[in-house]
This record gives structure tokens, C-alpha cells and sequence, in this order.
């Protein structure tokens, strides 16, 4: 056996991390240097007990050891029952505050965290702590559950600020010493402009339009005419219909079809339209429950029908119907609360004032739908009662938003209330057929009391209260999630969590002045696009300095603007658009384009009408990426590759992976290959040099004119290929062959083959899929 | 043995030409990368949560191969071999068994059903094996039973996402994805877990079976096809060649370097990096998954025919890819959701006919690990999501025409073999009736722990944060089977 070195030739290099990267890092900045003036709870004490100490000493009554509780004043300052002399907390007294004097003990059985917990308290925190109590150990609710004001704009750079955020990141910046990056050329501000607020790359045309005006105004008129493009709704869709879970498809077992696109026109219209975002989320919430409700507000209550449905027969239909219950609920609490309801589902939440009877209590407003776990099975129908049906006469009147392509009538899921209240009951561990003691409707107290005789006992009632002028969240986790979409980080980074364990804000009093502002100014959604993209925060350059690298590797201090990778779906429209090929058509029934062969082959229970993947033609290839057919269990591989939503639950925030999988997908996907065979084709029959056709095609994909050094790189390149190309024309006519979009016969040549071949190389850039 | 060593030999010659050609495409600015830029994310999160990702070092096992048989497969005709039953065949279900239970399609009071099977003891362990499973038979001295095993849910999906992810419910990482996140890769070349499914089709979970969950998607399991392309969009179009590609890569990263000079971003570097990696992937994964040069006598073995997808060349992959370093292998196979509604759904012919297409190829991964001395270093894990009654369905209290038994959640058997497992052993009782668990009582959670125990982890150590908590493949469950650890 000495000649069978089993894995000797491997190389032990690299761990997986090493392999591919991830780009959103967990770390919070850690500054264990400085010692602040004045220690605040929220800021410097809070996460080091909640991270610490609350699991035991916290807010689940159940877990709750020695009776202590350390997350509010009371329970800290209060004497320990069983000796009356003693306090886990005496203001002013770290010598006789219990609690500090468990952390600093020598004695391992008293101390704390315990051993076991494998928990440690850092001497920084420590002395942080001490200096806390000597200040008066002053306890704050949590800061977002604290209404947000609008404090005074901080000094700045007047040179440099257009607008109230630059002040706000500007001091920041100037707290860390760091100086902001000088603007972007205009070649990048316009690319990064078009594709946040359309998806889609600027023209050659308006590239050549913006670079040739140099008012002033130059940018701002560009902003206003993307601000008024019908693609600005569909780009903003995207993220709703993640947080929504939108598909085209049912999920579980069978995974049938289902027809909710009609919901997804209404989201764009909505957005184009420019509702105030107080008008988006009442229609969505409780469009059925206002004073005789148009088909209109029918159709947005669609948002909480959005979750799966199962269709496989032997399940239990209660267990089912509850399941869908807590679905709405999570997604409620994450979406416009950005708070992890579901951990109270089961139990006292561990960290966040959420208890279980309240969980049951937000429950109660989406558990009062006529409707059943089961409904039927597959074929039954594809879209269960409680329903809408639109018909073609909808569509010339008052639906005018709605894509129906022939005449048959559609129908889509929405909401409605029983007219028999069904009680709702505190579910044993979250079981279904375990409920204990009943429970009526509500929200946890310490967001904003929920008032029955103020509100009403419904979902509309739900809505009055997230609008509120007195609710301490709502716009701000708007305001953060629209901040995290142009920023590529949000102000608070965890934007589906600003509870307790979550991450504190970076720029608190910005966020508030956002939250206040946008509130202030009705919820006007164009509006605040507006006043992010026209800051100076914006519109700087994204080069990265390594001394900004080296102080702020995350960008946290905005101090640059960041680069980003373009989200699944755009990276479809960025291929297509360039070339020429997109087909511009707005909403309509999900599409399904090329898709290796097989997948929903192997996936499917053997019943239903997405049994086989029957690829659709012609025109319905070009879609935009968001109109691509999603079905659950199988979604589009080509999406999923580059991080979009599988669509099974609520989700808030994508990852940004950069994977080899994504260099398979630019080079081997169909639709990469037959766009740059398009392309290729068409400048076949354009005049121009090699350079200027290289130029072109390098300005339509990347936004900007080649460098010298790189047109002499691709114009080598093509060279080569030519060479190869018009010695092999068997090789030219199967690569001319990709993809179902007519070729022109003349154009299949060698010389052809290698534009298209370079083409692809420069789809293939890794600038080529940024957001720069 | 010699014909082993030869073959050993020749694939030493092949891989030292392999490397060369990796090395010799390393050495341009990508390979730089890997010193650098691509570790700027691991600084770990929030303070002391980040030390819980494992260090290098390893219990028994290097690898795993999780061999599930989605649907779930008889207990009662395989290896659970219970005489009683046999002679309550036909009778009336005792009604204390039935009280307050729930079935999926089982109503009112079925009749008992005995096993369809007969029943030997094999080996110096004294193991009993059905008929079924001629094969497995001979290998009976090296495989640890479990025969007390149970859960908690009674459909496909949520049983089988609680096996693999802890969790009934959609969200968590699947085991092997902990698994490589816990302890990475050992091959530059192929992702560290991957999965092959058999059957023809994929098991009723879905992807989510071997989803991340909230860990990164780099940890999720690549799905590899025995037919058609291994990998989603690994192969060239027609028309470009290995050296075209090449040729375009190089010239792709030339360009990017340009780019990187501008912006200083280190995701341009890491983007580099991964187009050689799929350039890698793309001769490795395809050579991985050929077994056409397979030699006769391992074809033999398995009863392998390379180009169709089947179970037995899924088995032969898994031992390439474990022999290549692959972390953790998933196979699925589906087909054994024996409920009696038509014969090839049936607990005599129907699962005769399953184990027909299995037993010869799961025995022979076991005979084909130890003879290349890896099965000290890979664990070996068979089983379905749950077990199956000790009752005849009756489906809508109808009299089905095939014999058949239905979901079972309180007692099954699975088994293990290879890396710290105690060959031989059978830990778990059932009842007489074989309906449930009397000792060695063991959940899908102590299954887990035991896994992860093998491959040198500590289930209640091995946490991530998520959502403002640290979670774990285990929860707040499940211990590890110490028994059978060798």
C-alpha cells in the first residue's frame, strides 16, 4: 500500500472562505479604544448586557435566573429578595453594585457570565461599565422604540454639502478624519444613476446627451427624467417583491401555479405613480376593510396572500391555516417593524420586550381570513378564496395598469375579514393544536401603545397605527431600507432587525432627520429617491484610497461611495438592454426564458401544469429579469446564482456573494452569449473601424469610453479570435448559432464570430456587473 | 490488490500532471489574491461569537457520505425484524396504539400488517437482515444499527428538512453546509459538499434540504447531475474550446487588473480569483463525475453504467469526490414512500425493486472505502426521514390492493458505518409489534450530534449568530450516541 498516498496530491491550502468570498461581512466596528465622555446606555452599555447578560437576566420570565432582570431600571435597581440589603445596581456605586462586582471577581464560582455560558466581559467593557454606574447608571428605553426628531444640522464643509445628509455624513467623517472622495466623473455618476433608479444602463444617446450638457442643471435633469421613466416603479419593485414573497408559483410539495402577477403590476403602477408610501402600506395592509374599497385596493391587499399555500393532500388543514397566519405576522413585524416577531412564536422573545401573548396578539389581526389550510388540490385552482377576479373590462377601466394578454379573466388571492370574529389563542410552543388562553388584538406596548378605541380592532386599524406620527419605527426602517439600496449598507445594518440585537445606527441623527423629514413631507417616496441621489454623498467617486481602505474597509463613514455588485435580476437587463434586445413591455404574466434542461423535470411531485419547464418565445425571451418565472422550489438558477430571493419567506436584505458559479453563469448563459452575438451581428453591418465598433460595444456595456490601454487589449484579443475564427468556419457557424434570436445569414463570418466572442469578454468584466 | 496499486499509480501520474498545469495558472495576479484580499471579510462578527467557527483540527472522520432514502423505506422489512407481528398479521390494530395518534393517511383502525420479508442473522454480530438485502448482508460486520430511532413529523418535506437542517420548518443550514462551513474544503478545485440525487427525482424538501440557510451561500451543497451537465452552466458552448476559454479568462483578468488599478476595490480581486476557480471547476468537475474510466472490476462492483443516472454511479461518484477531498457528499434517493396504492409502491415487490437498484452499490461504496483505507476516515450515514407502521394503510379507511404501511414517526431504523463508528453494533429496541421505541431511545437530533461528533465538533459549540442569536444545527437538543462510538 506504500504507492497509495490517498489525498497526498491534495492542496491544503485553502479553507472554503478563502475559496469564494462574502462580501457582507457580520463584524461590527469594534472600538474597544476610546473612552467616551459620557457613557450612554443604548450606545456603550446596552450591547454588552444584551449580548452578555440578558439571556439569563433578561426579558423571558421563564429563563430568568435568580430573579434578576438587568434590562430595565426597576429590575436592576431593585433589592435582591432574598437578601433585602443587596443590589444588582446602585447608581453612582460600582462598589456596591452587585452585578459590577460578579464581573470583576476573582472567585470563578461567582463570577460572571458563568464558565459554562463560555462568555467573557472585556476589561474595556468593564471599565465602561463602572464609569456607567459612577455616571448614575441611567437607563434608556431603546433607542428605536424612542420617537425620532430632527436635531440641528451639524457643521460641514459648505463647499461641499448640497443637501441636509451630506451634513450628517460629512461629520462623521470628520469625527474619524476622513475627507470625502472628490464627485464622480460624469461617465459614472450617470451610469450609477440610471441603474439605481431604473435597472437599466444609460443609452448610447444619453450618454452622449448628458456628456455634451454642462449646466448646472445637467444632473439634476437627468434625474428628473429617470424619476419619470415607467422603469423606475419596476426597479423599485424588486425589493417589495422579496420582502413580500412574491412568486409565481404556490410552494411546498406540489408548488402549482398561481397567478398573483396582477399584484406585482399594481406594485409598479404604485411606485411610478409615486402613492405615498402611508397609502402603499394602508392598500396593502387593509384595502379591503376601507369605506367602500375599489378593485384597486382589493388587488393590493394581495401582499398577505403572497406566502406559500400547500396543496399536498393528508395535511392537516388547521396546522396549515396557522402557518400562513404566522407567515403575515413575521413578515408584518420584519418588513414595516424591522423586529424578529417570530421568536415569540414559541416562547417570551430572549432579547426584544416581544412576548409571546403579544406575538398572539399581532396574530389576531391576520387570523380573522375565511380561508383554509388546504384549500384543494393541485388543479383545483390557482388562486384560493378569498379572491378577485379581473376582467378584460377591469383592465380598459380602472385596472388600466394590468399587462392581461388575452381576454380571459384572471383571478388573484386577497384579502378579507369573516364576519364571525375567530378567537385567537396563545399557541402552547407555537403548536397548532396546542392553544392556551385567549387573546385579543395588539402590538407590544413599548413600540406605541396599541389603542383599540384609537385605532380599531382590524388590520386597517393595524395600518392607522403604523402611520402614526407617534410610531418610532415605521419610517424609519423605510427610510434605512432605501438608504441600504443606494448605499449598499443601510444606516442601521441590520435592516430587518432593530431590535435589541441588532445593529445600532452609524449616523443615528441622520437617520432620524430622514425618518422625520420623510414623514413630514407626506411619505413622499420620489421625493426622498431624490434627495439621497442628489446629495454630494451620492455623487461621489467610488475609487477606493488604501488609507480609506485601512480605517474604513466597510465604508461605514461614506467616505467614498460604494461600489456594487448589480442585483440578480438587473444583471439579466444590463445584458439585454445593451445589446438592444430588451423587450421594454411592463408587467403581464411571468415569463420563462432559456433554463438548463431538466430542472423542474426532477423536482415535481408528477402533478400540475409546472411539471415539465415549457420554454416560452419569440419576444417573451427579452424581459426584463424581474418578469422571469419564478417557481419556488425550482427558481430560475441564473437568479439564485446571483444571490436574488428564492421567494419561500419575507426577506429584507439579500446577500452579495462573488462566487465561481457567477463566472460560469457571464460565460456560458445563453443569453450572455446570444446578446453578443446580436451585437456582433448588427456592427457587421455598421460602418467603423475595429476601434470605434470595440468602443461602442464597450460604452453600451461598461458606460463609459474604453481606456487606451484597454481598447489595445480587446482589439489584441479580437485579433487573435479573428485568426482562429476565419481558419475554423465550422467553429463559427455553432458559436453563430446561440440563442433563439434571428441571425442575419450574411453577417456569419469569422470576423463576426470574434467581435462577438469579444463582446462577451467585455460582458465578462468584472466592472461590466457593477454599480460603480 | 494489485490491480488497485496499478490503478493507484496511474492516477498519481495523471494528478501530477494536473498540478503542474493548476500551478502553472496560479501564478498569475489571481493567485496573489489568495494570500490577500480574499480573506478581508474574516475578521468574524460580533465579538465573541466569531471564535465559534472550528479550528483545524478534525475528530475520526474526514468526510461524510449522507445516503438518504427519501420517502422512507420499511424498517419492519429490512432490518426491524419483529416474529409478533408476523403473527398478529391481519389482525385489528390494538386500540391503545391508536389513541390520540395522528397518521398521514392511516383513519379509524387498521389492521396489523405482517412483515414481507424473511429474516436472517448474519456475521459475527449476529445482525438481522431481510432478503431484501443480499449484500448489505455481507457486510453486516462493519455496520452500527439504530433501530430506536424517531421524529416528530410525518410528512416528506418538514421530516426531511428536520433530518438535514434541524428544523421542520424552511430557513436553517443543512448539515453538510455547517459542515463546510465549519471546517472548508480540502480540494482548491470542487466545492466542499455536494449533492447527487437518484430516483428520478429530487426529495420532496427541495433544495432547502441542502440549502444554507442563514449561513453565506457559499455553504450550500452543489447539486451534481449523473446525466446532462454536472454543473449548471459549466460547460463551453459549442464552438469554444478548453484553450479558447483559457484565452478569454486570461484576457478577462487582464482587463479586470485595469480595473482594479482604478478603483483599489478588493471584489475586483475576488472576482478575478473566481474565474480561475471555474475554470478550474470546469475540468475537475466533469473528471470528477466521469466514471467511464473507471476500471471493470469497480463497474462490477457497483453495478455501475456510466452516462445514466442511477443510484449505483451516484454511489461510485461519492467515493470519488470523498476520495478528492469533497467535505460532505448528500445523496438522495428516491422511491421508497411504500404505501401500498399501486405495486411498485408496495413493501413486497415495490421495495424488492428498491433495494434491487441499491443494495449491491451501497454495499460496494463500503467495500470500495475500506479497501482504499478510507473508510477509517468517512462516516457512512443510511436512512429515511422516518419509519413506516406496523399497520396496513387503509387510506380513506379503504382496503388497499398492495400491501403497504404507512408514515410512522415513532420508531425507525437507520445505520452507520466507517469513520468512529463501532463496526457491528445495534443500539434501539422497538416493541413487539415494532410500533415503538422501547430503549435506545434515539432523535434526529442525537443523529446530528453524533455526526458532527465524528467530524471533531461540538453540536452545542458550533454556533453562528443570526437574527440576534446564536443558532445551532441542533437547537437546544440532542446528545451525542455514545455507545456506538469506537
Amino acid at each position: 500500500m506504500i504507492f497509495f498516498h490517498k489525498r497526498s496530491w491534495l492542496l491544503l491550502i485553502l479553507a472554503i472562505g478563502g475559496i469564494f468570498t462574502y462580501t457582507q461581512c457580520t463584524d461590527t466596528q469594534a472600538q474597544e479604544t476610546a473612552m467616551p465622555d459620557v457613557i450612554d446606555y443604548n450606545y456603550h452599555i446596552r450591547p454588552i448586557f444584551s449580548d452578555r447578560c440578558f439571556k439569563c437576566h433578561g426579558p423571558d420570565a421563564n429563563k430568568r435566573k435568580a430573579g434578576l432582570r438587568l434590562d430595565t431600571q426597576e429590575g436592576a435597581y431593585a433589592a435582591f429578595k432574598d437578601n433585602p440589603s443587596m443590589h444588582a445596581i446602585v447608581p453612582g456605586h460600582p462598589e456596591s453594585s452587585d452585578a459590577f462586582q460578579r464581573l470583576i471577581t476573582k472567585d470563578t464560582s461567582l463570577r460572571m457570565p458563568t464558565m459554562s455560558s463560555h462568555l467573557t466581559v472585556s476589561t474595556h467593557e468593564i471599565e465602561l461599565i463602572e464609569k456607567w454606574i459612577k455616571q448614575g447608571a441611567v437607563y434608556k428605553p431603546h433607542w428605536a422604540f424612542i420617537k425620532p426628531v430632527k436635531s440641528a444640522l451639524p457643521d460641514a464643509d459648505e463647499d461641499w454639502v448640497r443637501n441636509p445628509i451630506d451634513y450628517f455624513v460629512y461629520a462623521k467623517m470628520a469625527e474619524k478624519s476622513l475627507k470625502p472622495s472628490p464627485e464622480a466623473s460624469k461617465e459614472q455618476l450617470l451610469k450609477r444613476v440610471c441603474l439605481d433608479l431604473t435597472g437599466l444602463p444609460p443609452s448610447l444617446d444619453m450618454q452622449d446627451r448628458f456628456m455634451k450638457d454642462n449646466s448646472p442643471q445637467a444632473y439634476e435633469k437627468i434625474v428628473n427624467e429617470l424619476l419619470g421613466s415607467k422603469h423606475y416603479g419596476e426597479k423599485m419593485s424588486i425589493q417589495w417583491l422579496d420582502l413580500a414573497r412574491y412568486a409565481d408559483s404556490h410552494g411546498y410539495q406540489d408548488d402549482g401555479l398561481r397567478t398573483m402577477w396582477p399584484w406585482r403590476d399594481w406594485v409598479i403602477h404604485a411606485f411610478n405613480s409615486n402613492y405615498s408610501y402611508a397609502k402603499f402600506v394602508t392598500w396593502q395592509l387593509a384595502g379591503d376593510l376601507l369605506p367602500q374599497p375599489s378593485k384597486e385596493m382589493l388587488l393590493a391587499t394581495g401582499f398577505n396572500r403572497n406566502h406559500k399555500i400547500t396543496q399536498e393532500g393528508g395535511v392537516i388543514d388547521e396546522e396549515y391555516r396557522v402557518e400562513y397566519v404566522n407567515d403575515r405576522t413575521n413578515t408584518f413585524s420584519k418588513s414595516f417593524l424591522a423586529l424578529t416577531f417570530e421568536c415569540a412564536r414559541c416562547h417570551d422573545h430572549k432579547y426584544d420586550p416581544i412576548s409571546q401573548k403579544d406575538y398572539y396578539s399581532t396574530y389576531a389581526f391576520f387570523n380573522q381570513v375565511p380561508e383554509k389550510g388546504l384549500f384543494g388540490t393541485i388543479d383545483a385552482s390557482f388562486a384560493d378564496p378569498p379572491n378577485m377576479s379581473i376582467t378584460t373590462k377591469d383592465v380598459q377601466s380602472i385596472l388600466r395598469f394590468i399587462h392581461k394578454k388575452d381576454t380571459a379573466s384572471v383571478d388573484v388571492m386577497v384579502m378579507a375579514d369573516s364576519s364571525k370574529r375567530r378567537p385567537t389563542y396563545v399557541l402552547s410552543r407555537g403548536n397548532y393544536d396546542m392553544p392556551g388562553p385567549e387573546v385579543g388584538v395588539g402590538i407590544p406596548k413599548s413600540i406605541l401603545p396599541y389603542s383599540n378605541a384609537k385605532y380599531g380592532q382590524n388590520r386597517l386599524g393595524l395600518a392607522r397605527w403604523l402611520i402614526d406620527p407617534q410610531n418610532p419605527l415605521t419610517s424609519r426602517v423605510f427610510v434605512n431600507r432605501m438608504w441600504a439600496q443606494f448605499f449598499g449598507r443601510g444606516i442601521v445594518k441590520t435592516v430587518g432587525d432593530f431590535g435589541m440585537q441588532g445593529e445600532l445606527p452609524t449616523h443615528p441623527e441622520l437617520l432620524d432627520w430622514l425618518a422625520v423629514d420623510f414623514q413630514s413631507h407626506s411619505w413622499n417616496i420620489k421625493r426622498l429617491v431624490k434627495q439621497i441621489v442628489m446629495s454630494a454623498t451620492y455623487q461621489q467617486a467610488s475609487s477606493v484610497t488604501s488609507a480609506a481602505q485601512q480605517v474604513d474597509p466597510e465604508n461605514i463613514y461614506l467616505s467614498r461611495m460604494s461600489r456594487i455588485r448589480i442585483p440578480a435580476e438587473q444583471i439579466r437587463d444590463q445584458v439585454l438592454a445593451s445589446a438592444g434586445i430588451l423587450n421594454p413591455e411592463i408587467g403581464g404574466p411571468s415569463v420563462k426564458t432559456y433554463q438548463p434542461k431538466g430542472l423542474w423535470e426532477v423536482a415535481t411531485s408528477g402533478r400540475g401544469s409546472l411539471m415539465n419547464y415549457i420554454q416560452d418565445h419569440n419576444q417573451d425571451l427579452y424581459r426584463r429579469g424581474m418578469y422571469v418565472f419564478i417557481k419556488r422550489t425550482v427558481p430560475p438558477p441564473t437568479m439564485l446564482i446571483f444571490d436574488a430571493s428564492n421567494r419561500d419567506q419575507c426577506e429584507v436584505q439579500r446577500g452579495r456573494t462573488n462566487t465561481p458559479l457567477q463566472a460560469l453563469v457571464m460565460m456560458n448563459d445563453p443569453h450572455v452569449l446570444e446578446s453578443s452575438r446580436v451585437l456582433a451581428s448588427q456592427f457587421s453591418r455598421e460602418k467603423g473601424s475595429v476601434e470605434e465598433k470595440l468602443t461602442r460595444a464597450f460604452r453600451r456595456i461598461v458606460c463609459r469610453a474604453p481606456k487606451e490601454k484597454e481598447l489595445a487589449m480587446l482589439k489584441k484579443y479580437f485579433e487573435a479570435e479573428q485568426a482562429s475564427c476565419i481558419q475554423n468556419p465550422k467553429k463559427v457557424q455553432k458559436l453563430m448559432k446561440i440563442g433563439e434570436y434571428k441571425q442575419d445569414k450574411a453577417a456569419v463570418t469569422g470576423t463576426t464570430a470574434a467581435m462577438m466572442l469579444t463582446i462577451q469578454l467585455i460582458y465578462n468584466m468584472e466592472e461590466a456587473i457593477m454599480r460603480v | 490488490m494489485n490491480k488497485l496499486v496499478k490503478e493507484a499509480i496511474e492516477k498519481e501520474a495523471m494528478l501530477a500532471t494536473r498540478r503542474h498545469f493548476l500551478q502553472s495558472l496560479g501564478t498569475g495576479i489571481g493567485s496573489l489574491a489568495y494570500g490577500s484580499a480574499l480573506w478581508g471579510c474574516s475578521s468574524g462578527s460580533k465579538g465573541q461569537q466569531a471564535s465559534t467557527r472550528i479550528p483545524p483540527h478534525f475528530g475520526k472522520a474526514k468526510s461524510v457520505i449522507f445516503v438518504h432514502m427519501a420517502g422512507a423505506p420499511s424498517q419492519l422489512e429490512l432490518f426491524d425484524y419483529k416474529p409478533m407481528l408476523a403473527k398478529f398479521d391481519g389482525k385489528e390494530c390494538p386500540q391503545e396504539l391508536l389513541e390520540g395518534k395522528k397518521f398521514a393517511f392511516i383513519r379509524g383502525v387498521p389492521n396489523l400488517l405482517g412483515p414481507k420479508a424473511h429474516f436472517l442473522q448474519h456475521g459475527q454480530s449476529g445482525h438481522w437482515i431481510s432478503d431484501h438485502m443480499p449484500h448489505l448482508a455481507t457486510q453486516a460486520d462493519k455496520i452500527t444499527f439504530l433501530k430506536g430511532m424517531y421524529t416528530d413529523q410525518f410528512n416528506h418535506a418538514p421530516a426531511q428538512l428536520l433530518m438535514h437542517t434541524g428544523s421542520a420548518r424552511l430557513g436553517r443550514p443543512s448539515l453538510g453546509s455547517w459542515v463546510s462551513y465549519g471546517l472548508g474544503s480540502e480540494n482548491e478545485n470542487l466545492p466542499s459538499f455536494m449533492v447527487l440525487a437518484s430516483g428520478g427525482k429530487n426529495p420532496d424538501a427541495g433544495k432547502s434540504a441542502w440549502g444554507s440557510g442563514f449561513l453565506p451561500s457559499v455553504y450550500q451543497g452543489v447539486q451534481c447531475r449523473s446525466a446532462g451537465e454536472p454543473v449548471l452552466f459549466i460547460k463551453n458552448p459549442d464552438g469554444v474550446n478548453s484553450d479558447i476559454r483559457k484565452a478569454s479568462i486570461d484576457a478577462i483578468n487582464a482587463v479586470n487588473e485595469e480595473t482594479y488599478a482604478e478603483f483599489g476595490d478588493p471584489e475586483t480581486v475576488a472576482r478575478m480569483a473566481q474565474y480561475e476557480m471555474a475554470y478550474k471547476m470546469q475540468s475537475s468537475v466533469p473528471d470528477v463525475m466521469d466514471i467511464s474510466k473507471e476500471p471493470a472490476y469497480i463497474h462490477q462492483l457497483y453495478g455501475t453504467n456510466p452516462g445514466k443516472e442511477s443510484f449505483a454511479n451516484n454511489c461510485l461518484l461519492a467515493r470519488k469526490m470523498v476520495e478528492k477531498g469533497v467535505r460532505f457528499v448528500q445523496l438522495f434517493d428516491w422511491g421508497w414512500d411504500s404505501h401500498g396504492t399501486s405495486k411498485d409502491g408496495s413493501v413486497d415487490f415495490g421495495l424488492h425493486q428498491k433495494c434491487l437498484e441499491t443494495d449491491q452499490a451501497v454495499s460496494a461504496l463500503i467495500i470500495d472505502l475500506e479497501q482504499r483505507g478510507l473508510l477509517d476516515e468517512t462516516l457512512i450515514v443510511w436512512g429515511g426521514e422516518f419509519g413506516r407502521t406496523p399497520m396496513q394503510e387503509n387510506r380513506e379507511g379503504q382496503k388497499q390492493s398492495f400491501y403497504g404501511r404507512d408514515h410512522h414517526t415513532e420508531a425507525f431504523t437507520m445505520w452507520l458505518a466507517g469513520a468512529g463508528i463501532k463496526p457491528g453494533m445495534s443500539l434501539g429496541e422497538t416493541d413487539d409489534l415494532g410500533y415503538a421505541t422501547v430503549a435506545g431511545k434515539t432523535s434526529v437530533y442525537d443523529l446530528q450530534a453524533t455526526i458532527l461528533h465524528c467530524l471533531g465538533i461540538n453540536h452545542e459549540e458550533f454556533t453562528y449568530p443570526f437574527q440576534g442569536r446564536n443558532f445551532r444545527l441542533t437547537d437546544v437538543y440532542g446528545k451525542v450516541i455514545n455507545p456506538i462510538l469506537a
